[in-house]
Order: C-alpha cells, then structure tokens, then sequence
C-alpha cells in the first residue's frame, strides 16, 4: 500500500466510490442530496453521502470549500475523501464545518485499495485499510 | 513540516485581536500545512468569495466571524452574492434562501470589505501591481490576476479567503513561489485562421480545451495575436478554470511573464499539445448540450462584461433587438459608468435586461425559460446545465445577437472556415 498523507485528521468506515475525473463540489455536487449533478462528469447521478469518495483531484470553482462544509453540516458529505492529488480547497471545506460544527470529514492523499475501507488519519499518519 | 510563524501570527492565535481574528489564523495555519507551507506572507489585498450564499454553512461561518468581532486589515473587494441588489424584482429564490442570502452579504460588507459584487474585480480601477502578492478568490478573477496581472494568488476557496483578508496573511506556497509559475506545458496554435483569432468566440473555446489539456498545471499558449485583449484573455482564463483547475497561464508574447516561450518554461523542455482548427470546432460542440434551432433565452456577461464588451453588445443589439428574454451580467461600477455614457439607456431600450450583483447561472434570475439558453460563455456553457438545470447552446456573441433577434438559434459556421 502506498504511504497516505493527512490532509484533514480523522477517522471513517464505508464503501468506496471511486470518481474516474476530477469534481467541483460547487456545480457538481447538490449539498441537498449528496447527488452527483455535473452534467459533463460520467458519474452523474451517483451519491457521495457517507462514502469513501475516492477522486483524483478536485477542479475549477473555489466555492468548492462551501459547499461541501454545507454538505458536512447536511449530513450528504462524503464520510471521508481520498484524494490522488491533494487539493487545498477540498481540505479547507472540512476543517471548516469542523470547527463549525464539530463534524469530522477526513481527507487524505492517498488510494482506496478496497470497495469497503477505513480511513484513520492523524496529523502525524494516514492509515486506509479494508473493512 | 511545522511552520514558522511570526510574532503577531502568534499574538492573533492567542486571541489577542479578538475571537475572529483567533479562528481566522487557526485556518491560515492548518491550510499553510495542507499547502506545505513553511511560513506565512502578507498580502496587500483581497478578493473574497465567501459572500455567496450555498446554504447555512457558509452564513454560520459569516455570522461566527462577526460575532467574534471580525475586520478585514487588507483593502478587500467582494465577489458577486446570490441576490441582485439593484434589480431585487429579478431575484426569484424562495424567501428564506433570500433572507439568508442577503444577510450573509451584508454581513461581509459591515467586515470592512468594499461591496463590489463583483467577479471581475480586475475591471475595478485599483488593481493589485504585477509581482504583488494578494489571496484571490473566485476561479476566473485568480486566473487573471496571476496571468494578466501578474500579482500572485493562490486558489483561495470560500472561508480562506477571508481568513486571510482578517489576518493579512497566507501560506507562502504554490503561485507565491517563482518556480511554481513557469509552464509545465505549451497549447501552440497550429493552422489556425486569422479570421477566428481575430474574433472573439475562439477564446472561451480555447481556454475549454486549455482547462481539459492543462488540468491544475500552468501552461504557455502560442500562436495568439500580440494585440489580444483583456476581455479575450479573461474567457480563456474563466473557461479553463471551469473545465479545469487553471489558476495560471501564459501567452506568449502577450502576458507579462511569458515574453518568449523560454521565459514561459525557465528554459526547461515541456510537452507540447497541438492545437489545430478540428480540436477547437470539437471543443465548441462539448460546450452545447442542445442541438436544433429551438431557443429560450440569451444570456452573456460571464465573467461580468466590460465596458468594452457592452459598448460591443450595444452596437449589436441596437440593430437587431431580442425577440427572445436577453440578459447581460456586469459589475455595478461598470453599470455606473456604462449609465454615465448612455450605453444603459441603449441597452434597455433594446429589451436588454441587466444583471449586476450575481449572475444569471448561479441563482434564479431568468425565471421560467422556454427552450434552450445561449451564450457566448465558456464558463455558463460549463456551469448552467447543472446548477439551473437548462440546456444551453455555446456561440459566439454575433450568433446570440442575431439568434435572439430571429427567435431561433441561428449559428453562423463561416466564423470557423478557413480564411477566403
């Protein structure tokens, strides 16, 4: 297994939904539903809510950030993202409605692995494995 | 790696400058160890995007934030909000999204920061000098600013971007750094018709591509006119941060850090993509999701239309006036200039309806629409389809123009011939 780096500290179990291309929260994801709504993404239509939401980076709007914080506030977030590229504003949405609500959503560079998984990441070490 | 902190980076953690200031510099912080950062700089403005309302966690952060006192200690310019706020009859939204929406702009205007309401806040007439460093939201205002302008921003996202306007400070990584910022690859043009790179509808096509082909990588385009416009390079920038991540690109020749391809690259050998007349026509059609000849509406201005842009748009629709329902984004400092030289007046006589504030892809502005919505934007082709659930067809502004006049789509094709 390759080595994983901590992003956004935190720890999740669930299936995994691997993205085959880069999203937007903002324009691609409704915070309502956890649905998948980009229209130029093959993966529309498919729900984020309490997965492992594998995705190799994140891509265009920097109101990426608020939505997925709304996501985690309406419980339609992912239960944890990996990324295979790290994506700054993907990180800064979690540490966001952490502080905000106390809500953790770890974020992780790094690989699934598994179509079950458990994620458990500190400041120091990232840990996915399957479950 | 621990970042190195300065004494008053300290001071406001300790909740010296208030409860705020502690949590703005609590995420400034975390981030510059996201971004592998090893200590913070100052920035000398902002432009914050966090004013938009996407649901209750951005006004809690909004309403936590001034609760603890929150100023802004950098000069700061505001991004567009959900509402219309001086056209309040176009806002469609249900009340309570309104209520919340407004009050999450009004709580960022009582921060200190100028209610500009604005994406294009490069039309704005101070603007950050070339070398300066800024934290920049808003995908399409970033891509300017570190291309056109040559200040340095990251991509700052919603909540850090203020964070940063409150502490003054960012992560010193990515754009702020000089080898970050040389190209990693060149788009060169190839073949390619003087007509179409003489016309404006190439640019948003291109910077779609650019966007696909350069993902979060900076590239370098060659092969465009010295002469190209700001306007032109804001659709390639806009566009490329929709299908893409870019926060920066070159054109060689053109923007102020590429004045050869060598420069562009620090010298460096880069892979090269070809861009022929097939690639931009099959990149046009990606940016339609309808086909036919039906039509609903029209909607240009995205990004916020310049002055320059509206004087075009007034020649346009002057003599052929819409028979369908025709919108024009802009920024309400450009609307107050476009007044003072009667292209308003011009615009409403021709049944123009003018949107400042927010955008016609981003909130319920247009209302019932009876068929698909054209545009000359890149940016809107990408994003309005899923956020407003329309079709939308992509040309350019002489095509939405004279479509908007017939009552139908009307394209014209020899605008992507060869050159007679």
């Amino acid at each position: 297994m390759p080595e994983a780096r901590t992003l956004v500290p935190g720890e999740a179990t669930g299936e995994v939904l691997v993205l085959s291309q880069p999203l937007s929260f903002w324009g691609g994801i409704d915070p309502a539903t956890g649905d998948v709504i980009d229209v130029h993404h093959h993966q529309r239509g498919e729900n984020v809510a309490g997965k492992i939401l594998v995705m190799p980076g994140g891509r265009g709007s920097s109101s990426s950030s608020s939505v997925l914080a709304e996501a985690i506030r309406a419980g339609t977030a992912p239960a944890a993202i990996l990324l295979l590229e790290p994506d700054p504003i993907v990180a800064l949405g979690a540490i966001v409605a952490r502080e905000l609500y106390g809500i953790t959503v770890p974020v992780v560079v790094g690989d699934a692995g598994g179509r079950r998984v458990r994620v458990r990441a500190t400041t120091d070490a990232a840990l996915i494995e399957r479950a | 790696m621990p970042v190195e902190l300065a004494e008053r980076d300290r001071a406001l953690l300790s909740g010296a400058e208030g409860e705020a200031s502690a949590l703005a510099m609590r995420i400034v912080v975390e981030m510059a160890g996201v971004m592998g950062a090893d200590r913070l700089i100052d920035v000398a403005s902002a432009h914050v995007d966090s004013c938009l309302y996407h649901g209750l966690a951005g006004l809690d952060f909004a309403e936590r934030l001034a609760a603890g006192g929150a100023r802004v200690t950098v000069p700061t310019t505001l991004n567009v909000g959900y509402l219309d706020l001086l056209h309040p009859d176009l806002n469609r939204g249900d009340p309570q999204a309104t209520a919340n929406a407004r009050r999450q702009m009004d709580l960022y205007a009582a921060m200190g920061a100028r209610p500009t309401w604005t994406c294009a806040p490069y039309q704005l007439p101070e603007r950050p000098a070339f070398g300066q460093h800024v934290a920049w939201a808003e995908s399409n205002a970033i891509a300017f600013c570190n291309s056109v302008l040559g200040a340095r921003t990251n991509r700052y996202g919603d909540f850090l971007d203020v964070c940063a306007a409150i502490t003054g400070r960012v992560p010193f990584a990515g754009l702020h750094r000089d080898e970050e910022r040389r190209a990693r690859l060149v788009l060169r043009l190839d073949g390619v018709p003087e007509r179409l790179l003489g016309g404006d509808v190439l640019y948003p096509v291109l910077g779609h591509l650019l966007g696909h082909e350069a993902g979060s990588a900076v590239a370098a385009i060659a092969g465009l006119p010295p002469d190209t416009s700001e306007d032109r390079l804001k659709a390639i920038g806009a566009a490329g941060a929709s299908s893409g991540s870019v926060a920066m690109f070159h054109v060689v020749g053109v923007t102020p850090e590429a004045p050869t391809l060598e420069a562009a690259t620090g010298g460096v050998p880069v892979p090269e993509v070809v861009v022929t007349l097939d690639r931009l026509r099959a990149a046009r059609d990606e940016l339609s999701t309808a086909a036919g000849e039906r039509l609903g509406a029209v909607s240009v201005g995205t990004p916020h239309a310049s002055l320059a842009e509206l004087e075009r748009l007034v020649g346009l629709v002057a003599l052929n006036p819409p028979r369908v329902p025709f919108f024009v984004n802009t920024g309400r400092d450009v609307l107050a200039e476009a007044a003072s030289r009667d292209l308003l007046g011009q615009l409403e006589a021709a049944g123009v309806r003018i949107v400042t504030d927010t955008c016609t892809y981003l909130a319920p502005i247009m209302g019932e629409i009876d068929g698909p919505v054209m545009t000359d934007s890149g940016k809107w082709a990408w994003y309005a389809p899923g956020n407003i659930g329309v079709d939308v067809v992509f040309g350019a502004l002489e095509e939405c123009v004279g479509s908007a006049a017939a009552g139908r789509v009307v394209h014209d094709e020899t605008l992507w011939g060869p050159d007679a």
